[in-house]
């Protein structure tokens, strides 16, 4: 059944796309029925860990050997993995089928079905390693389908430039893990996690000189792999490929961009539980980068206009909440909220994607307006997945949100405390701009002129499902699992896959903290609908005074400026010095060119030399002689 | 006596390029093509049974034939281990896909032409499998004549002028090979490569021999900053050229280096650990910054082959089990990938005669399944795992670190550049618009094409996945290159404790 989960998404990527000229929907449907049947499996896989707790690790054969470096192809199923296999093949197959109806007019959609399903396979592949090698192949793996697809348009110019930034970004990340996984292999001679996590407490106060700073060995290895998970999972200063990467067809953006992909950030941290707690300064590194993380992405997406950019960058604020949730020790609480995270932002994503389709690919936000009554099951969809991810009472997202900040506010120490005040403030500011995006979208007057509101029109039935299950996702899954994953006694089901240092509190908190959170997500409804749909003249004039805030936030932060001027810019200026300077200007010309030259202006002035005049021979004897009489004479 | 197999490996190209020579008639089935393919394939076979025949549980030289040259002075001394098995197999595989790439890129003289790419075969296969110096010298300089005159005759327009720079380069380096082989059978004796392992060179005359083999290697690998023959080189030489020299005669370095300086010259060869991890380093960062500049397929993918080549020289040095290991694999890797490259870049150069990365663009509207490929091989270029490239410069990387964490930062950071030259070039030729409305009329790759490439893109995934056919038969050699050169270093501090 485990082997059947993992190729069940490659088989169907293989031979949807060599069967695509067999029948029509021959490649649609394979792709959706094999990740369905690993998405079914999933879930029986989960639900018989809950009940028996009993996980196993299977290897498929030895990858590599070299010395005391050996990997296997291996799965490897535990509490933690069988969560990210239930995510990632739930909204895999459920993504798919959407596809199914999105891409309908695409005359590539096998080629897109086959990516997708890749994608799925390449995504297992990282949640099921039991080595740091696969987990590196799973992860180059998904950030090359994650280029594939971004660029999946390949005729559009920015599509293209949005897939490279995507993957080079991701590259940088990945060099930041790399290195983790060399440091960990040459000090625990191992890549196995379970070998490296045994070894853990016995290397804690190693000391590693680094670029002449003494830090502990766990210190550095935690900083090259969170390093790792800062690119995967966009946090700030790595995020800057996330918004482009919206170029992609919308069910990219709602598996890659939101549910999956972008989460294997946390998911390391989380697997790598057991060397993170060892190090309180990294730990700590990881809360601030997650909260500056939440801020920035929740700040940016205030202003931003082009409706799934808006999603993109409250993914990313979102991603920054479960870094801290990490970095404040509760691990399972990140978890948590990766996996209503998961339902309710992909059925954002897709509901955004049903909105665009209605609107024939208009994405502007300014340009919508007024069309609920046109597209009532999306409305209704969007309002849901809205209400899950401000955090609204006893939907998903109020429970892993709030679980995140009072575990923060348990935590008692001076960041623990920051991070309650910033996880609220964005909480406040995602209220505001999920809101925004909802009332402009759907509410006030229409405001589109090149398509009639009559023309726009809800999307097929086969778009409308997947939105309908993950709507009840959104809804239900923060309270169904929220005793298994994040309870009292949530450590029996995690077992081992998290590893806490100090036994988790739950202490009581009080009663007016509980509230606090709640209520300032439910003002934000009326607040919005207020400023954004009745008076939204106070907004402009806002906006006309503070013109330099709102282009800093609107060009977001002009880091994409920044790094264009001190990397991209640079590194062809370089590039091109070295070529034409220094191989062409020096190496050539006074290497080969040179000597060739060299050789040339001397056996041309030999030969004018032998002049067949027998004077000119005449001469030269003569002044040799001579030379060699005054040489005699002198001695 | 048994069944001479290395000289027949050997000398089979030869026979028929002899019996293409001989062959005067142009009938159709009687065609060159198809004698000097059968005659490489047959080769091919012939490898393949070598490998699969050899001892991998011995790191003894296997299949030694020895006859006397020169009395008293040069055997003809052939045998194999686990690490020249590869190399052989490697040069007989190229070959035949050489050869067929040479249905559609050479319109005239092809009879000599074939005839200089089995000759060459000869030499290449020679070079891996001699043991005695002479011998190998003679090989290895004598490849250089055929590809000369593969460049000069065959090639584009400043074909001349990259041939000669091609051959003065290689040929000054090699100078020096010589007059060290010189020295070293005036030191000991002998040329032959397995007693020379035994009897110690004097630690006084390591250092100046070391370099003088190492200014051939150099070139040949190419290292910083003797590379600039290669991109001149490959941008005139026709595809086959290209290719046989991007997959095998560049990798006669990497193998010099551990058949040779390692194991002859310890001493000197941690003596000068640091200048090779500095020139690799410039190689790998330097090249890769040149290679984003290219506004020429092949240059920058020769300046992508310096970059990949200065991970190998990396590799070896480091002188640890992953580090060797990752450099043989990277080596071989690089062998099937360039010459994939090389040939895709070939492909379209036969239809549009233009290597410009301008002339091209949206390619795949019309090409698909070019497209596909070419975005396959570039791929596992960049290093992405599931793929030949990535493993040799993982487990590369794994054992630099164990050296130098400094250098091991730097070099994992060219992996970076790696990626953004490669995509920005399959950017620029495969996706976005086309404006050149030639590209509009072309044919997608027809059945050879796509069988010489398909045949490549099979074994840099199959070994991306399964590595281990290869690294198991590497596993003894190395460990006893390495415990060999570890007993040497080690009986040298012994000595000087005393």
């Amino acid at each position: 059944m485990e082997y059947a989960i993992i190729f069940l998404p490659l088989i169907g990527c293989i031979i949807g796309y060599l069967g695509r000229s067999l029948t029509k929907f021959f490649s649609e449907i394979t792709t959706s029925l094999f990740v369905s049947i690993s998405a079914i499996l999933s879930i029986i896989v989960f639900w018989q860990g809950i009940q028996s707790s009993k996980y196993g690790n299977y290897i498929i054969f030895k990858w590599v050997s070299s010395g005391n470096f050996i990997a296997n192809w291996s799965i490897n199923i535990d509490p933690l993995s069988s969560v990210m296999l239930v995510v990632v093949t739930f909204v895999s197959a459920l993504v798919h089928i959407y596809s199914i109806g999105y891409m309908s007019q695409d005359p590539h959609k096998p080629r897109f079905m086959s990516y997708l399903s890749l994608f799925t396979f390449s995504m297992l592949a990282l949640v099921v390693s039991d080595n740091f090698l696969q987990l590196f192949f799973g992860w180059e793996g998904v950030g090359l389908c994650s280029y594939l697809l971004i660029g999946f348009w390949y005729k559009k110019e920015s599509a293209n430039n949005a897939a490279i930034k995507a993957f080079i970004v991701n590259r940088v990340g990945d060099f930041g893990l790399a290195i983790g996984i060399f440091l960990i292999f040459f000090y625990f001679g191992s890549i196995n996690f379970k070998e490296v996590f045994q070894l853990a407490p016995q290397l804690i106060d190693k000391k590693f000189l680094f670029l002449g700073f003494e830090t502990s060995l766990i210190t550095l290895i935690c900083l090259f792999l969170f390093i790792g998970a800062m690119g995967k999972s966009a946090q700030f200063l790595l995020h800057t490929w996330l918004p482009d990467a919206m170029e992609g067809p919308t069910p990219v953006s709602a598996l890659i961009h939101a549910a999956t992909m972008v989460t294997a950030g946390v998911f390391l941290v989380v697997r790598c539980s057991p060397l993170f707690e060892y190090s309180q300064t990294i730990l700590n590194l990881v809360t601030i980068v997650g909260m500056i993380t939440a801020v920035f992405a929740a700040s940016v997406a205030l202003v931003q206009n082009d409706i799934k950019k808006i999603v993109a960058y409250s993914t990313c604020s979102q991603l920054g909440y479960m870094f801290f949730a990490a970095g404040v020790g509760a691990y399972h609480v990140a978890m948590f909220h990766l996996f209503t995270h998961a339902f309710f932002k992909a059925l954002l994503f897709l509901g955004s994607g049903s909105v665009i389709h209605a609107f024939k690919d208009e994405q502007d936000i300014r340009n919508m307006g007024g069309v609920r009554k046109k597209l009532p099951y999306t409305y209704l969809f969007m309002l849901i997945g809205t209400l899950a991810l401000t955090g609204f009472p006893f939907l998903s997202g109020f429970y892993s949100k709030d679980a995140i900040i009072e575990f923060a506010y348990l935590s008692n120490s001076s960041l623990g405390n920051y991070v309650v005040i910033i996880g609220i403030l964005t909480a406040f500011l995602t209220s505001i701009y999920s809101w925004r995006l909802f009332f402009k979208t759907f509410h006030g007057t229409y405001n589109n002129k090149t398509i009639p509101i009559n023309e726009t029109h809800e999307s097929p039935i086969v778009m409308l499902l997947p939105l309908f299950l993950l709507a009840i996702g959104a809804i239900f899954s923060g309270f169904i699992f929220k005793e298994i994953l994040i309870g009292h006694h949530s450590k029996e089901f995690w077992q081992s896959s998290v590893f806490f240092l100090e036994e988790i509190k739950h202490d009581h908190i009080p009663f007016w903290f509980l509230l606090l959170t709640p209520v300032i997500v439910v003002i934000a409804i009326p607040l919005s609908f207020y400023y954004f749909i009745s008076n939204t003249k106070i907004i402009e004039s806002f906006k006309n005074t503070n013109l330099p805030l709102y282009n800093f936030l609107l060009n977001k932060w002009y880091i994409d400026e920044l790094y264009e001027l001190i990397f991209v810019k640079p590194s062809k200026k370089i590039g091109s010095f070295f070529w034409r300077k220094i191989d062409l200007g020096t190496i050539d010309r006074f290497g080969p060119d040179g000597i060739s030259k060299l050789v040339k202006i001397v056996s041309n002035k030999a030969g004018k030399f032998q002049s067949g005049f027998i004077y000119d021979y005449a001469f030269v004897m003569l002044i040799g002689l001579s030379i060699l009489l005054t040489y005699l004479i002198l001695n | 006596m048994n069944f001479p197999i290395l000289s027949t490996l050997i000398f089979l190209p030869l026979i028929s390029s002899f019996f293409i020579f001989v062959s005067k008639e142009q009938k159709k089935s009687y065609s060159p093509i198809y004698i000097s393919l059968f005659g490489s394939v047959a080769t091919f076979l012939l490898s393949l049974f070598l490998w699969y025949s050899l001892d991998i549980n011995s790191s003894d030289f296997q299949f030694i034939e020895e006859k006397s040259w020169i009395n008293n002075f040069i055997k003809f001394k052939l045998g194999v281990d686990g690490i020249s098995v590869l190399f052989i197999v490697l040069t007989t595989f190229i070959t035949p896909i050489c050869i067929v790439s040479c249905i559609n890129s050479v319109r005239d003289r092809v009879r000599e032409f074939l005839i200089a790419i089995l000759i060459l075969e000869t030499f290449m296969i020679g070079v891996f499998c001699s043991l005695d110096l002479v011998i190998f010298y003679l090989f290895f300089e004598a490849g250089l004549i055929p590809m000369f005159l593969i460049i000069g005759v065959w090639g584009g327009p400043k074909r001349v002028y990259s041939a000669f720079k091609f051959f003065l380069f290689t040929l000054l380096g090699s100078v020096l090979m010589l007059v060290a082989i010189i020295v070293i059978y005036w030191l000991t004796g002998t040329t032959d490569i397995t007693r020379i392992y035994e009897i110690q060179i004097p630690q006084e005359y390591q250092n100046l021999l070391w370099l003088a083999f190492f200014s051939s290697f150099a070139v040949k690998t190419p290292m910083w900053p003797v590379h600039t023959w290669l991109p001149d080189a490959h941008v005139e030489a026709p595809t086959a050229g290209s290719v046989i020299l991007a997959a095998i005669l560049l990798k006669m370095a990497g193998y010099g280096f551990l058949r040779f300086s390692i194991p002859m010259f310890p001493i000197a060869s941690e003596f000068f650990t640091p200048l090779i991890y500095f020139l690799s380093i410039v190689a790998i960062i330097y090249t890769s910054l040149v290679a984003l500049m290219q506004d020429d397929m092949k240059k920058l993918i020769a300046y992508s082959s310096v970059a990949h080549m200065g991970y190998v020289t990396l590799g070896i040095f480091t002188l640890t089990k992953q580090g060797i290991e990752g450099s043989i694999y990277q080596m071989i890797s690089h062998g099937l990938i360039s010459a994939a490259l090389f040939l895709c870049v070939g492909v379209v150069y036969d239809r549009l005669h233009s290597r410009l990365i301008s002339t091209y663009g949206g390619l795949v509207n019309y090409l698909p399944k070019y497209s596909f490929l070419f975005l396959v091989f570039a791929l596992a270029a960049l290093g992405l795992p599931g793929t030949t490239g990535f493993l040799g410069e993982f487990l590369i990387l794994t054992g630099t670190f164990q050296k130098s964490y400094f250098v091991a930062l730097l070099a994992t950071f060219g992996v970076v550049l790696g990626a953004a030259y490669m995509l920005w070039l399959t950017k620029r030729v495969i996706f976005g618009k086309t404006n050149n409305t030639e590209i509009k009329s072309l044919k997608d790759i027809n059945k050879t094409e796509i069988s010489m490439l398909a045949a490549l893109a099979f074994f840099v995934i199959f070994f991306g996945f399964y590595p281990m056919p290869l690294i198991e038969t590497l596993n003894v050699s190395v460990d006893n290159l390495i415990n060999n050169y570890e007993q040497s270093i080690n009986n040298i501090s012994l000595v000087k404790n005393d």
